[in-house]
């Protein structure tokens, strides 16, 4: 039962704290040749997406961040932070990434 | 046809009414003449309060200009106060001894403000609340700040109050009765009332009954019957009116109240007419718009020919001309044999609704933080219907009734053809539905200008527009949106409600204005921040987060992610040193392009964000600073060598292009702003088509302005011709601040004045030099915060994190820390 399996293992990293990244803003997470965008809201949630718009590839981490989504700086596409979904008459999805917050620290999941 | 001489004396809004029902009905019959004791033209006296509290501008409320009485032929005597009729000889004659003769006489002297007799009340600061001079001077208190006291809790009264406080004072209302307003609302309201005066910060003191007014050679102090002693800088009474009848007295006609007059608005002499404040008919006296236009509408038919159009008595609802404050009230409050209650709290909305019913009838509604149903009420009131069918939803409004729908305009639609939709003006639906359809109307101001609907006091703006959504359909819908999905209003609502309001930071505009979303959207959130950057310089913290990326990271974004950099180059001129430093940071860097722009300088396209820091810091150093090519700013100046070289030149154009660039630069501006100086009319510098262009000539320089060559291609508007050069800089510093301070959020200077009309920009920029000037020093004062270089800010390390990545992982492995899934 409380056996660990390597299957189910996360690796968390810790990436940094929440106040590293400003309230309504993202900051950029290197991972080799990948980009992820993390952002923070204005009430402190913290999401992990692949900083790329799923329309042309725009990076989502220069965006305006509102109200959960972030609208790509190229062509104001509004794209979910939770889920990666474009919204409204738009259609396609960036990777997302698991990421918690423990205190102040940010822990992001690189394996998923 | 000989024309008859028709002579006004006063010229308020009930004669200002009177003549355009006339001119409608009979253009050729009078030449008129008018004498106006104040020296203006025709002013919506009851916008007086928004023009205190600064949402509005005295232009904002002309109703009649200069030209629409050339137009007609009418000889207006600006600042003329009549002081004599002769019925026999048929004249009048005024102070200044102009003499004018008549074949019917109108008389509208209006009202006099009543000024409460007490030991102080000639002091200097003692004004009444009754036209655009005590608005006036109302306002040159406030700029001296301390505290206003306001005697009378009525509708003028609370107006002032709000005004001042609005204008940065400490005020004061000193009330006799016990609740507010006690002549239109009931006690329950006026407490609600009196409770959303105090959360603004206005002291009110009902029951207050003032002894006398202290001070030297002006207010100081207010004491009251109670020993109660009150410091005051300004004492503003509004106790009420009384109807002005001296010169009709004196004149031997018939005043009792008021002037008498009959239902036709004749008074006592057959040639002699009567409308306004200074009116009693049966018996009564008005003071409330609607029934003095319908006086007008009387008049007008009578002095065309025959007509048996009568005055007649009708209730008219109040509304309280305050910003966020909904009272409506209509009728019979009080208590009475047989009179019937129906009330409809809720404590934590502040809402109160009462409806007051005798032998099932409506006689009076009090409504309270809710109004949307007091037009509908006040149908019931009007038609005398039995509402006993309807009386147990009566109280939760028309959008409650079996149809179980609350879409307001729903309830719009129910409305019949004959309810009335604009009280002030007495239009119902039917008028306006008529009007758009067969004028083809499709826009407020026109449905205003036709109409008048709306066009008084405004508050039934909304069921005007209502009445416009259902008979445009979806036409109506597209004009009527909102800045964003955020609200309902449009950039123009929100731009005076920040300022009128005194809103100061994104959340507060979020709040006050009732946004619908909690944080806003990429659309509304910049706008706001630009706004609140224009209208408070040197209060408002820009928030970094509600910029586009380019203006938050002071460069261009592209297609793959990485920036492109245009350091600025004044007036378009460069050096050997300023290119051998931009070919080496082109080398250090690798920068993939090097592009000659059209606005006369370079762009380094490519550079990697990570880079850009130390590729400014390299600029910096040899002189350089950040060229704006991102901004809603100014972003060049482009010129021609002008007379230092060429042959065809007439003035020093590059010259003059790096002082305006000098002295523009760094300010936010609604959209951006490009500025062209060319030496000749040749153009090179293409001045034609540039937001602002000069184009020197032998005699000086034309400015010329409004010009597009983006999407749009239009050319520019000529603005005049000025001899010096620090003309041409006060002028393009005054219309830049202009457009700041009017511009709608990414509207280009030409969008902008075909809106507000190029005439306006040309009369406050070019010919009225006051305002040039107030424009000009508004700008100088907001420049003081905005004149950094960006680029310098950030190499010194501000906004650091925007350019380093939060972590690297690949190369440089991180700590790992496992743990199990559940």
């Amino acid at each position: 039962m409380n056996a660990i399996s390597r299957d189910t293992a996360i690796d968390w990293r810790h990436v940094g704290t929440i106040d590293d990244i400003p309230a309504q803003g993202a900051r950029c997470v290197r991972n080799g040749a990948m980009t992820i965008a993390v952002f923070r809201t204005a009430d402190d949630r913290i999401f992990a997406l692949e900083d790329k718009c799923p329309h042309r590839n725009g990076p989502l981490s220069q965006g305006i961040v509102h109200d959960g989504c972030v609208t790509c700086p190229l062509h104001n596409w509004v794209i979910s932070l939770e889920t990666g979904a474009a919204q409204g008459a738009d259609e396609g999805r960036t990777a997302s990434f698991p990421i918690r917050l423990d205190g102040r620290d940010i822990y992001l999941n690189l394996t998923a | 046809m000989t024309k008859q001489k028709l002579v006004i004396i006063g010229n308020g809004m009930a004669p200002g009414r009177m003549l355009e029902h006339l001119f409608d009905l009979a253009p050729d019959a009078f030449d008129v003449t008018i004498f106006n004791a104040e020296p203006r033209v025709n002013y919506d006296r009851i916008m007086l309060s928004p023009v205190l509290s600064g949402e509005k501008s005295f232009d904002d409320i002309v109703i009649h200009d200069d030209a629409w009485y050339a137009a007609r032929n009418i000889a207006l005597h600006k600042g003329h106060k009549v002081v004599a009729v002769d019925r026999d000889a048929r004249t009048v004659t005024s102070a200044g001894g102009i003499t004018a003769a008549y074949d019917k006489l109108v008389v509208a002297t209006g009202s006099n403000p009543f000024i409460i007799p007490v030991p102080g009340h000639t002091l200097p600061g003692v004004l009444a609340y009754r036209d655009l001079d005590d608005v006036e001077g109302m306002t040159r208190a406030a700029a001296a700040g301390g505290r206003a006291v306001v005697i009378g809790g009525g509708l003028l009264g609370l107006e002032a109050a709000a005004g001042l406080k609005a204008q940065g004072m400490d005020v004061t209302v000193l009330h006799l009765m016990p609740t507010l307003m006690e002549r239109q609302l009931d006690p329950a309201a006026g407490y609600l009332l009196q409770k959303e005066l105090e959360s603004r910060g206005i002291e009110v003191i009902c029951g207050a009954n003032t002894k006398a007014i202290h001070g030297q050679d002006k207010v100081e102090q207010v004491e009251l019957e109670d020993g109660t002693l009150i410091d005051a800088s300004l004492v503003v009474m509004a106790v009420g009116i009384r109807p002005n009848t001296q010169l009709a007295r004196d004149a031997g006609l018939e005043v009792q109240r008021g002037i008498v007059t009959d239902t036709a608005m004749r008074t006592s002499d057959p040639d002699i007419f009567s409308v306004g404040e200074c009116v009693e008919v049966d018996g009564r006296v008005y003071g409330l718009v609607a029934p003095l236009y319908q006086m007008a509408k009387v008049a007008a038919t009578h002095l065309s020919g025959a007509s048996d159009t009568a005055f007649a008595h009708a209730e008219t609802p109040t509304k309280l001309k305050v910003t966020g404050v909904n009272l409506y009230s209509v009728g019979e409050f009080g208590d009475g044999p047989g009179f019937e209650d129906i009330v409809l709290r809720d404590a934590n909305r502040g809402t109160y609704k009462r409806i007051i019913l005798k032998n099932n009838k409506v006689i009076g509604t009090v409504l309270y933080g809710d109004v949307a149903d007091g037009t509908w009420y006040n149908e019931f009131l009007k038609s005398g219907e039995d509402v006993s069918a309807l009386r147990d939803t009566l109280i939760f409004g028309q959008a409650r009734q079996g149809t179980g729908t609350a879409d307001p305009l729903a309830a719009i639609a129910n409305l019949s053809d004959d309810a009335e939709i604009c009280g002030c003006n007495g239009i119902c639906k039917g008028t306006i539905v008529n009007a758009i359809r067969d004028k083809g109307l499709s826009t407020l101001a026109e449905v205003r200008a036709h109409t008048k609907a709306s066009a008084s006091c405004g508050t039934c703006t909304g069921l005007v527009e209502g009445v416009m959504a259902l008979t445009l359909g979806d036409q109506f819908a597209k004009k009527a949106e909102g800045m964003c999905g955020c609200t309902d209003l449009g950039h123009g609502d929100v731009r005076r409600l920040i300022v009128a309001k005194g809103l100061k930071s994104i959340p507060a505009v979020m709040q006050e204005l009732e946004w619908k979303t909690s944080g806003g959207c990429a659309k509304c959130r910049p706008a706001l921040n630009y706004y609140l950057l224009s209208d408070w310089p040197g209060e408002y913290r820009d928030d970094q987060q509600s910029r586009f990326i380019n203006e938050r990271v002071h460069a261009n974004i592209q297609k793959d992610g990485t920036y492109s950099v245009v350091p600025r180059m004044w007036g378009g001129m460069t050096s050997s040193d300023e290119l051998r430093a931009i070919a080496d940071v082109v080398d250090k860097f690798n920068i993939p392009d090097v592009k000659v722009t059209g606005g006369q300088r370079i762009d380094l396209l490519g550079v990697r964000k990570e880079d850009l820091p130390a590729v400014w810091e390299d600029l910096n150093k040899a002189g350089m600073v950040s060229g704006h090519a991102y901004a809603k700013g100014l972003r060049t100046v482009k010129t021609c060598v002008g007379s230092t070289w060429c042959r065809f030149g007439t003035q020093d154009s590059t010259g003059l292009g790096i002082k305006l660039e000098k002295f523009l630069w760094g300010s936010w501006t609604p959209a951006k702003v490009k500025l062209a100086v060319t030496g000749c009319p040749r153009n090179c510098a293409e001045a034609t088509c540039k937001d602002i262009g000069v184009i020197c000539v032998d005699s000086g320089y034309q400015i010329v302005y409004g010009g597009a060559a983006g999407l749009h291609i239009q050319g520019t508007t000529e603005l005049g011709t000025v001899k010096t050069e620090e003309e041409v800089i006060e002028i393009a510093g005054a219309m830049t601040q202009m457009y700041r301070e009017q511009g709608f959020y990414l509207e280009r200077i030409y969008k902008w004045a075909e809106r507000v009309g190029y005439d306006t920009v040309k009369a406050a920029i070019l010919d009225d030099l006051d305002s040039r000037r107030a424009y000009y020093e508004r700008f100088v004062h907001s420049q003081k915060f905005s004149q950094s270089d960006p680029w310098s800010e950030r190499v010194s390390g501000v906004d650091k994190h925007e350019f380093k990545p939060l972590a690297v992982f690949g190369d440089a492995p991180a700590t790992i820390v496992t743990e199990p899934a559940e």
